[in-house]
């Protein structure tokens, strides 16, 4: 929603300029280029944007910066509009990220697992603003990403790099491999001229590719080279911040070690920041420092790596870690089986979300949305089951219900 | 002058171009080549493929004996071969494993391995022409007759699929039809070898089956396509189309790999009660090994198209023999087992065409000894069902060095 200013109207000449300061005033862009007659336009913009601020509910605190950090992020949301009709009217939001909170210090890895579809990667797009977020803020080293220009943004993205999930579709068949990885080091003018040539080969050797590779093209190579050829590529621009959007799912176990190897040899020797997006909790608990577990656009549950596996708290975490198997025969796990799939983002269950899964489902958790606890220093958990207050409330819940039931006979 | 020094110049790059291409292990073939050598193939599929469409085959070509009555199937030595214009890919090189009665047997390997390419030959459904199974044997033991499938005839071994044989494919939305609704699908297999079924019966049978499968409302989702259903739902469906005909062996080519971690124990489970409910094997493909460890009785481990251990899952598990076989365990972290560092197998997968004549796995391996120079491996037996094939475990390599 837009206010149209004079300059619009002076495109389509003089006669349309004279209009403008008749009635012009009272027009307003409503999306789509539908244009609109309202007498208070300005007025009518600011509430419509409050309306929207609320609809989406986008309250938080501002965060101060806290220089150990790296990346911050608060209460991020990301709403996809669900569009209908012939006018393309937005009826709904698929709220794949809903408030999700979390902060990476320099130099350590965040594990960010769940299944699919519970929003993982938009997170992991959205602090890139490869989408513009719907709520909340992301500090980059203590600047709101969201806030800043085009023109800076494009200055600071060589320090935020992505790697892909699918090496075969994201490396441009019609390029060859220097190319590739050197294209946006000449953009961005991270060396000088003279020394690119040198520095491409540094870099690939640095990813285990050999200097005659520079020639060939993406088709001739195998995945876990091409997945190489992505590292080299984020790597190249000198960043600070790696997003690893399931760099190993899409390849075979033995090259897995291969490259979870190169990434962390890499972090040593750079000092790179990594936010390791994975379903595969076995290859998280191995890399990261820290684990954030997601479920339909939220965290449930978000601590340091070991706290997470040695003693999960909630609910969905203790039946997702229950239900990876074990390469050992004899091991018979105690197995949570969850029953019925992920509910639809577009329409979450109220309350907490997890509760038409879960197994210790109270009668609060139909109707409260759960607090982020800190159950112990570092370790956040998103459950009422730990709440005390909660538990209280959902005693009175209780009775409330149970004496309804009775009063009608 | 000036000229001429440019040409040379040209000239003497484009021979070093010329080098750098065939020099290097690149498989670069000119067209003449190519041409000739599908020539080549031509003639032989051509040949094969007019030896399988003959009329009338007579019946002792195809029936044989089981080497042992309480398998279901007996792989022996089988070749299957893809005749490609850039030269003969050996997919399946001599691989022999058994499948015995109620059990199952997991076959695990890197992609390219050849294990997807196995279990096609068994119900062959290998590309043709270019995919032949050119040597060996698949015995299948369909409890009166016992066939080779190698040599059965089309029209035979379509009583067969689906009937005594079924497959469980990796992706369920591509294995099933998005034009149909779900009761169609798994009905048409049961009319198809049930000639005197009535619709009705089927459809009693069918709501049965996705009951048995563990769909709760079996009733709609009869009545709705596979879009509307989940990835693990549509993954139950796959099963019970599966399971319509009581087969005797189900191929599950890795059932699990596209679902979720969630949804992926719930499959598991399933699979496991079911296999306890109707007495029947599976052969189970997948890569990953926590899989394999819940599920399989007997474990195949393959490599670059053969088989380089076998042997029940505890004795793969507990002290794999095979170099291969002890990378490719460390090299895949396991929750609560922390290690600063994950192993990694040098190298990569051998290129499929041109294949070494010595062990292949020779250039990768960490514990090389001379012998390995030598021919390919044969298969030393280190207990009762515990096969490899590697020249550390040769007996009489261990005598010569104890002498």
């Amino acid at each position: 929603m837009k206010l149209i200013n004079q300059d619009t109207f002076k495109a389509f000449g003089r006669k349309m300029e004279k209009y403008w300061t008749r009635v012009g005033q009272g027009f307003v862009n409503a999306g789509n280029n539908c244009i609109r007659f309202v007498s208070n336009p300005k007025k009518f913009v600011s509430d419509y944007k409050q309306k929207k601020r609320e609809m989406i509910n986008d309250i938080y605190v501002p965060l101060t910066h806290n220089p150990e950090n790296l990346l911050e992020v608060n209460a991020l949301k990301m709403y996809f509009p669900i569009k209908q009709g012939f006018f393309k009217r937005t009826v709904g939001y698929v709220k794949a990220v809903d408030g999700v909170t979390f902060n990476i210090k320099h130099g350590t890895t965040m594990g960010l697992v769940g299944e699919s579809g519970c929003g993982k990667t938009t997170v992991g797009r959205t602090i890139l603003r490869l989408y513009e977020k719907t709520g909340g803020e992301v500090l980059f080293d203590g600047q709101n990403i969201n806030k800043i220009s085009k023109k800076s943004l494009r200055v600071k993205r060589p320090q935020l790099q992505i790697v892909f999930q699918d090496p075969y579709s994201s490396l441009s068949p019609r390029l060859p491999v220097g190319e590739i990885i050197g294209e946006a080091v000449r953009e961005h003018k991270i060396v000088s001229p003279d020394k690119y040539d040198d520095y491409i080969t540094e870099i690939m050797e640095a990813c285990g590719l050999r200097e005659y590779h520079k020639d060939r093209y993406p088709h001739e190579f195998s995945g876990g080279q091409r997945q190489r050829i992505c590292i080299a590529r984020a790597l190249a621009l000198n960043p600070k911040f790696i997003v690893c959007d399931e760099p190993v799912s899409a390849l075979d176990v033995s090259i897995q070690a291969q490259i979870i190897n190169l990434l962390e040899d890499l972090q040593k020797k750079f000092g790179l920041t990594y936010l390791f997006i994975s379903h595969d909790l076995s290859v998280v608990e191995h890399i990261s420092d820290t684990v954030a577990v997601m479920y339909l656009g939220g965290i449930v549950e978000y601590a340091p790596t070991v706290k997470v596996f040695k003693n999960p708290k909630h609910p969905y975490t203790q039946a997702l870690f229950s239900a990876i198997p074990v390469p050992d025969p004899e091991v018979k796990m105690k197995r949570i089986i969850l029953e019925g799939s992920i509910p639809s983002p577009a329409n979450p269950p109220k309350g907490c979300k997890f509760h038409t899964r879960c197994r210790e489902c109270m009668e609060i958790c139909k109707v409260n949305v759960p607090r982020n606890l800190e159950i112990e220093p570092g370790h956040f958990v998103a459950c009422h089951l730990y709440d005390e207050g909660a538990i209280a409330e959902n005693k009175k819940l209780v009775e409330k219900n149970s004496a309804t039931e009775t009063a009608p006979e | 002058m000036e000229k001429k020094k440019i040409n040379i110049k040209i000239l003497s790059f484009l021979k070093e171009k010329k080098e750098q291409i065939f020099n290097k292990e690149s498989n670069y073939i000119s067209a003449k080549e190519s041409a000739k050598i599908s020539r080549k193939n031509r003639k032989i599929t051509n040949q094969i493929e007019k030896q399988r469409k003959r009329r009338n085959i007579p019946e002792n070509e195809y029936i044989t004996q089981m080497k042992n009555a309480e398998n279901v199937v007996e792989f022996d030595n089988v070749h299957t071969y893809f005749f490609t214009d850039i030269g003969t890919v050996k997919a399946v090189d001599g691989v022999t494993f058994d499948v015995p009665y109620g059990k199952t047997v997991g076959v695990v390997g890197e992609s390219g391995c050849g294990k997807s390419v196995t279990s096609l030959s068994l119900i062959q459904l290998v590309q043709r022409p270019q995919g032949q199974t050119v040597e060996g044997e698949i015995r299948f033991n369909s409890g009166e007759k016992v066939y080779n499938v190698v040599k059965t005839p089309e029209r035979i071994m379509q009583t067969l699929r689906g009937n005594d044989i079924t497959m469980i494919f990796q992706e369920p939305m591509t294995t099933l039809n998005p034009v149909f609704r779900i009761g169609a699908q798994v009905e048409e297999v049961l009319l198809l070898h049930n000639k005197d079924m009535t619709k009705e019966q089927a459809k009693e049978k069918t709501i049965a089956l996705l009951e048995l499968v563990g769909i709760a409302n079996s009733e709609r989702v009869y009545r709705n396509f596979p879009h509307e259903l989940s990835g693990g739902m549509r993954q139950r469906v796959v099963i019970a189309m599966a399971l319509a005909c009581d087969p005797k062996l189900i191929i599950a080519d890795e059932p699990t790999t596209a679902l979720d971690v969630t949804i992926q124990a719930q499959i598991l489970g399933l699979l496991s009660d079911i296999k306890g409910k109707i007495n029947s094997s599976i052969m189970l493909i997948t890569h990953d090994l926590g899989v394999i460890a819940e599920m399989a009785d007997y474990v195949v481990v393959m490599y670059a198209g053969r088989v380089i251990e076998k042997g029940t899952a505890k004795e793969i598990f507990k002290n794999p023999a095979h170099p291969y076989t002890v990378g490719l365990m460390r090299s895949k972290p396991v929750v609560g087992r922390k290690v600063e560092r994950l192993y990694n197998i040098p190298g990569n997968v051998p290129n499929p065409i041109n294949m070494p004549n010595y062990c292949y796995f020779k250039d990768r391996c960490e514990k090389c000894i001379e012998a390995c120079n030598g021919d390919y491996p044969p298969e030393f037996q280190l207990s009762e069902t515990h096969f490899v094939s590697c020249y550390l475990y040769d007996p009489q390599l261990k005598e010569g060095e104890s002498k």
